[in-house]
């Protein structure tokens, strides 16, 4: 509850800015109107057409939210209007990429800690992989899977898994090597096996490290997963209501998604959190 | 001699290769120990006490003469479990209860789970912490946490315990208090204890014997028998004898000192 003063607070002030935007940026628009049609607007005319037009250039917060609830709450979640149904369709793919994604980062990087070979070989092309846009390989990637049949969720998954692997691999690295010498020539002292050591020691270790990365790799999932709606022409998912309103000039259409993925991601964020919180807490590792 | 001896460095040396040319880590050390002694290592650092205890642990590799423990290799006495070892920190696991820490050589030995229990309820009362068994290490003060870790060590039963300053990072009430539990369990469990130190008073009043090192290169000046009574409460610092000894020690140190000077 303490928290929720500072919160409000900066919503506040995030709120306070967004309106000054769209008075500032809409105002061109109803001036040029008011112009064209030889009539002059007191200020307060202006002001209260920036808040209500059509295709604004930044629709204000109460468009926004008006939009948010209609196409949350007033449709049934199976219309193709409503952003649920698009949400659920990003969603499915995010969490998708996002269990491919964390499974191949910890597979990695348990090679990469106990594999030399490995730890010369595969982290610098994990991190190029990650200096290439994601926007220029999206598309090779639904092209490619889709010559060889593989249509739909997958190729969405596959790009959301190819940006949140990345957080996972450099944060289970760092936790997996997070016990200092002392504790690895005590294991040694008792003759303990490298199995014993990885998972007595090591993987518990890196734990705390690995819920960080999983925060991370979420939001990237998500990302990925909709940067891979974008370039297919795919009709459903947050990407494809970007991608509409984007075409249609349908701002207010637009900054709703982005709010919608802004909360998802929030959502996904959060309930990470509890699992950590949980599982640190039964581990005797959160103070 | 009649016994095997526990320990037995002969012309041990170690030099490590760094950027800034050879180290001598250690330089011929010589040196028994009798199986139910209390050897305290004491010395300035970069004297080699530690480089030496890790020796006898295996954890380093000497580069020349020779080292047996319980009469094979280090490194045969550390794939038999002949040792425990207690670094200056404790080093428990956060994840794992007290008990769940002093458990966890057991677990990767192999006892069995009924043992494992046996064990662990009976290293705890020996260090006086029954009853914190299932409590998380930050819940304990450091130097409870000490003496968890020395009953992690004693858990399995080795018949050495080599020590690396464990009471280093402690305040002197506490240090006081646990040197007395120590020898108390030295007394009981007859085990032969090597015992890394800076503090004179605290070298005097555990050791049987206490070896007076130097460094560069890393050596043994002195070594001293204790006269003082195996039976030694905390107020046997205020006697002559003591005062004596630990003069000695200091005279040690300082001849190792004016060598190098």
């Amino acid at each position: 509850m303490r928290s929720l003063l500072p919160i409000l607070s900066v919503v506040a002030a995030i709120v306070a800015i967004w309106y000054a935007g769209a008075v500032w940026m809409n105002s061109q628009w109803t001036l040029d109107q008011a112009a064209r049609a030889g009539q002059s607007l007191s200020l307060r005319e202006v002001v209260a057409d920036t808040m209500v037009q059509e295709r604004p250039k930044l629709p204000a917060p109460h468009q926004v939210a008006a939009e948010l609830w209609q196409t949350t709450v007033e449709k049934t979640v199976t219309s193709k209007r409503s952003l649920v149904y698009h949400g659920w369709i990003t969603l499915s793919a995010t969490l998708l990429g996002f269990a491919i994604g964390t499974g191949l980062g910890i597979v990695l990087a348990i090679g990469i800690v106990l594999n030399r070979a490995m730890d010369m070989s595969v982290m610098p092309w994990a991190i190029a992989s990650q200096t290439v846009p994601i926007l220029a390989i999206a598309p090779m990637i639904i092209v490619v899977l889709n010559s060889v049949g593989v249509t739909g969720l997958l190729p969405k998954a596959v790009i959301s898994a190819y940006l949140s692997f990345f957080p996972v691999v450099v944060g289970m690295v760092s936790g997996l090597r997070s016990p200092d010498a002392m504790q690895m020539d005590l294991m040694r002292t008792w003759n303990a096996s490298r199995a014993q050591v990885f998972w007595r020691l090591r993987l518990p270790a890196s734990l705390p490290y690995l819920f960080t990365s999983l925060k991370v790799g979420v939001a990237a999932s998500l990302v990925g997963a909709i940067v891979g709606e974008l370039p297919t022409g795919a009709v459903a998912g947050l990407g494809a209501r970007l991608l509409a309103g984007s075409y249609y000039g349908q701002t207010v259409q637009i900054w709703s998604a982005l709010i919608g993925a802004a909360i998802l991601a929030a959502l996904m964020v959060g309930a990470i959190g509890l699992v950590q919180r949980t599982t640190l807490r039964r581990l005797g590792m959160d103070r | 001699m009649s016994e095997q001896p526990v320990v037995r460095a002969e012309t041990l040396s170690l030099t490590f290769q760094t950027n800034d040319g050879p180290v001598h880590a250690l330089k011929d050390v010589s040196l028994d120990v009798q199986k139910g002694d209390f050897v305290s290592f004491i010395g300035p650092s970069g004297c080699g006490k530690t480089t030496f205890l890790r020796c006898m642990a295996d954890l380093e590799h000497p580069t020349g003469g020779t080292i047996s423990v319980n009469g094979v290799s280090p490194g045969a006495a550390r794939s038999a479990r002949a040792y425990g070892y207690v670094f200056q920190a404790a080093g428990l696991y956060p994840w794992r209860t007290i008990g769940g820490n002093i458990r966890l050589p057991l677990e990767i030995m192999g006892y069995s789970r009924p043992d494992q229990d046996a064990r662990v309820s009976r290293v705890l009362e020996l260090v006086d912490l029954t009853g914190f068994e299932k409590k998380f290490p930050w819940q304990l003060s450091g130097g409870m946490q000490q003496r968890a870790s020395i009953a992690r060590a004693l858990a399995f039963d080795a018949d050495i315990l080599l020590m690396d300053e464990p009471f280093g990072a402690l305040d002197e009430i506490v240090r006081d208090h646990l040197n007395e539990q120590l020898l108390s369990l030295w007394d009981r469990t007859d085990k032969t204890i090597c015992f890394v130190t800076h503090s004179i008073p605290e070298a005097v009043y555990l050791s049987t014997r206490i070896v007076v090192m130097s460094p560069r290169p890393g050596r043994i000046t002195d070594v001293i028998e204790s006269p003082l009574p195996r039976e030694r409460p905390l107020d046997i610092r205020d006697t002559a004898e003591f005062l004596e000894v630990a003069h000695r020690v200091r005279e040690g140190l300082r001849a190792g000192h004016a060598y190098e000077g």
